[in-house]
């Protein structure tokens, strides 16, 4: 399978295009004309401040918000994304920053929230759910227990991994993370870093939202650096530094003689 | 990635004997709460309490809150609340009161007792109520005022839309069969009440070794069989021993005489025939059973506790909560003009005040059978046997002959200390 980089050589179709994009809540533009795009088994970074526009660009592809203007791309055919059950229906996934889950219920409740398993008579199949968030955590976190208990009870690697599953089982194409690591300690951080791998090299395309240069650094292919709504530029990690980031992402400045 | 190891799933341990029976504490202290409550009075009122007559009386003035309380229990476990079901409660059954004393009767000529009257009267009384919740709801979800505004409202307009309709006038007599569903017109009679009674153990049985069956399928942890066993006894112990004291109470001598008389037929002497169940309870046990399932085994339940315990959640997984909030407020609705068709066939007539207050005592049951007006939590049964401890509280005071002043004290302050027992219980146990 050819590198996302080759992809891009080749000039093949990307999974996702989102060409400028624009949003404006109250006359305050969130987001100015952005563009970004991501191939399969491809990592792409969303950088920036807080409130330069990378949660609510994201929100946009995840049917959350509607965009003013723009338009979206999913292997070329053009679409429309109203609402979070239209993503759902493209195979795109989204792990929110605030974990999205509903307390008072337990892991497998929450695992299928939305799109529950039923039995023959249309009644929720809790017994058939139970069993495949096993299955499913037995492959994402082993050492997770706490099955019958509602997820308010779980720690929050734990919760985290409740919310990665979701995306996970469903077969998503498009996974969208915003901050996944932003409640996690060091241990559960490196689950998530790991786990990333493994989806990229499934051919899975994914959006990274994160504050950390570092980790950006780490796991990304490319950074598109947001301020102040508008797109800074994007850039191939391997041609450029941390301080070019931080750069990019205080001054807005894009490092000289590097464009992706 | 392509490993399908499963979690393990933990050893049994040794437990104690409450645990292994993994019975709902909470319910259990209720319950508790319930019997001392009982025992109390019958001590206090010199055994009149717990008398099968007592009993029969107190299930049947329970139906119409406990039959409103369910439905309150989806409303305030997505956060809401209704203010306006004594007040609508009172329209839908002004409707089913001018529908058959007027309406049918002057204008399609069905008269009072005609076979279809009672049939229409209740199929235009539930269309109605229904349509006016759903109208709340749609106010609360897709105009979003807050609920607490709109039937506030509500409670203004329904409650002087049924004087304005009525007149203000009591309206009456009702239909003979629409009287059958108050109560004491309408019973089963005791052999049925006891194939009824069979019948539901059987089933409560059955739902038990079904699920049992479910969670050996999967290979999940099940009770010890002996704890199954016990349950088992317990409920069908409970439907059948409620089904003897209805039984017992007989129906009194005169009044089984004018019974007989109406038929043109003389009394045998030394008759005695029991009451049986109630046709309102067996309402009140069909809506319980109904709700119940809707809020455990149906998608609509998951979204409903989803959304309270989680709004943005539910929102961002695909879940309709706007249309979800016409839906729950349409239901509560229907279960109105339900509960209107109990209480106003209860009382033989349409009154001006029907239903007044009764928006405090739903909302009540549904807290003191432990729904959070935080959302997200709350069950059914525990909403039902709010509602039957507080109609306990208020003849067993009346019984005892407690000023009424004090009655209404003591409730307030009963509802009060539940929700703060609770608080402190749920505290306890790690904030579930």
């Amino acid at each position: 399978m050819a590198t996302p980089k080759e992809l891009r050589a080749q000039g093949a179709t990307p999974m996702v295009e989102m060409t400028d994009i624009s949003i404006a809540f109250g006359g305050v533009k969130a987001v100015d004309q952005v563009s970004v795009d991501l191939h399969p088994g491809e990592v792409v970074g969303l950088l920036g401040h807080n409130g330069a526009g990378k949660s609510t660009l994201i929100k946009v592809l995840s049917g959350a918000y509607q965009m003013d203007s723009g338009e979206i791309r999913i292997n070329g055919d053009k679409v429309e994304i109203t609402n979070p059950r239209d993503a759902r229906s493209h195979n795109i996934e989204t792990i929110y920053q605030t974990l999205a889950l509903a307390d008072n219920l337990d892991a497998a409740s929450n695992l299928f929230l939305g799109r529950e398993i039923t039995t023959p008579m249309g009644l929720v199949n809790d017994a058939a759910m139970e069993a495949e968030c096993r299955k499913i955590m037995g492959r994402l976190n082993p050492n997770f227990r706490k099955f019958s208990e509602p997820v308010s009870a779980l720690s929050g690697g734990q919760r985290q991994s409740v919310a990665i599953a979701r995306a996970v089982y469903f077969n998503a194409k498009i996974l969208i993370m915003d901050e996944p690591t932003a409640a996690l300690g060091p241990h559960e951080t490196q689950m998530v870093a790991e786990l990333i791998q493994q989806l990229k090299a499934q051919g899975i395309g994914i959006f990274l939202i994160d504050h950390d240069v570092h980790a950006v650094m780490e796991l990304c292919d490319r950074a598109s650096v947001m301020k102040n709504g508008q797109l800074v530029g994007t850039v191939d990690i391997e041609d450029v530094t941390d301080d070019d980031l931080l750069s990019m992402i205080i001054l807005g400045k894009n490092p000289a003689g590097v464009a992706a | 990635m392509t490993e399908t190891t499963s979690q393990p799933i933990p050893e049994q341990q040794k437990r104690g004997l409450f645990q292994q029976l993994e019975l709902d504490m909470r319910l259990l202290g209720m319950i508790g709460a319930f019997v001392i409550l009982c025992i109390g009075f019958n001590i206090l009122t010199d055994g009149r309490f717990l008398t099968p007559r007592n009993i029969f009386n107190l299930t049947i003035q329970t139906v119409s809150v406990a039959i409103m309380a369910t439905g309150m229990v989806f409303v305030i476990v997505t956060r809401h609340i209704d203010l306006s079901v004594g007040a609508l409660l009172a329209t839908c059954s002004a409707v089913m009161a001018m529908t058959q004393t007027q309406f049918l009767p002057n204008v399609l000529g069905l008269g009072l007792d005609h076979p279809l009257t009672w049939a229409l009267t209740m199929v235009i009384g539930l269309a109605t109520g229904t349509l006016i919740g759903a109208f709340h709801g749609w106010m609360v979800g897709y105009l979003t005022i807050p609920a607490f505004i709109v039937t506030l409202g509500g409670l203004l307009v329904w409650r002087n839309a049924a004087w304005y309709m009525t007149d203000g006038q009591t309206i009456g007599p009702l239909d003979k069969t629409f009287m059958m569903f108050g109560g004491t017109n309408g019973t089963m009679g005791t052999t049925w009440s006891w194939i009824i009674g069979v019948v539901a153990a059987v089933l409560a049985i059955a739902v038990i070794v079904n699920g049992r069956r479910a969670k050996l399928a999967h290979d999940f942890p099940v009770k010890p069989a002996w704890a199954e066993a016990v349950i088992c006894a317990i409920t069908s112990g409970s439907i059948l021993g409620f089904v003897w004291i209805l039984n017992s109470y007989n129906i009194p001598t005169r009044r089984l005489q004018r019974m007989f008389e109406a038929k043109g037929e003389t009394m045998p002497e030394g008759l005695e025939m029991g009451y049986g169940l109630p046709i309102s309870v067996l309402i009140l046990i069909a809506v319980a059973v109904v709700m119940t399932i809707v809020a455990q085994r149906t998608r609509l339940g998951r979204y409903i506790f989803a959304t309270g315990g989680n709004p943005d959640a539910a929102e961002l997984s695909g879940i309709n909560t706007r249309m979800l909030t016409v839906k729950i407020f349409a239901l509560m609705g229907f279960l109105c003009a339900l509960s209107a068709v109990v209480a106003s066939a209860r009382l033989a007539n349409h009154s001006n005040d029907i239903g007044t207050l009764d928006e405090l005592r739903v909302i009540a049951a549904a807290v003191i059978g432990g729904t959070a007006l935080s959302g997200g939590i709350g069950t059914i049964y525990g909403a039902i046997l709010g509602a039957l401890i507080m109609q306990s509280l208020q003849s067993g005071m009346a019984m005892v002959g407690v000023d009424a002043p004090f009655q209404n004290i003591v409730v307030g302050t009963v509802l009060v200390a539940a929700v703060w027992i609770d608080i402190v219980y749920r505290k306890r146990l790690g904030a579930k």
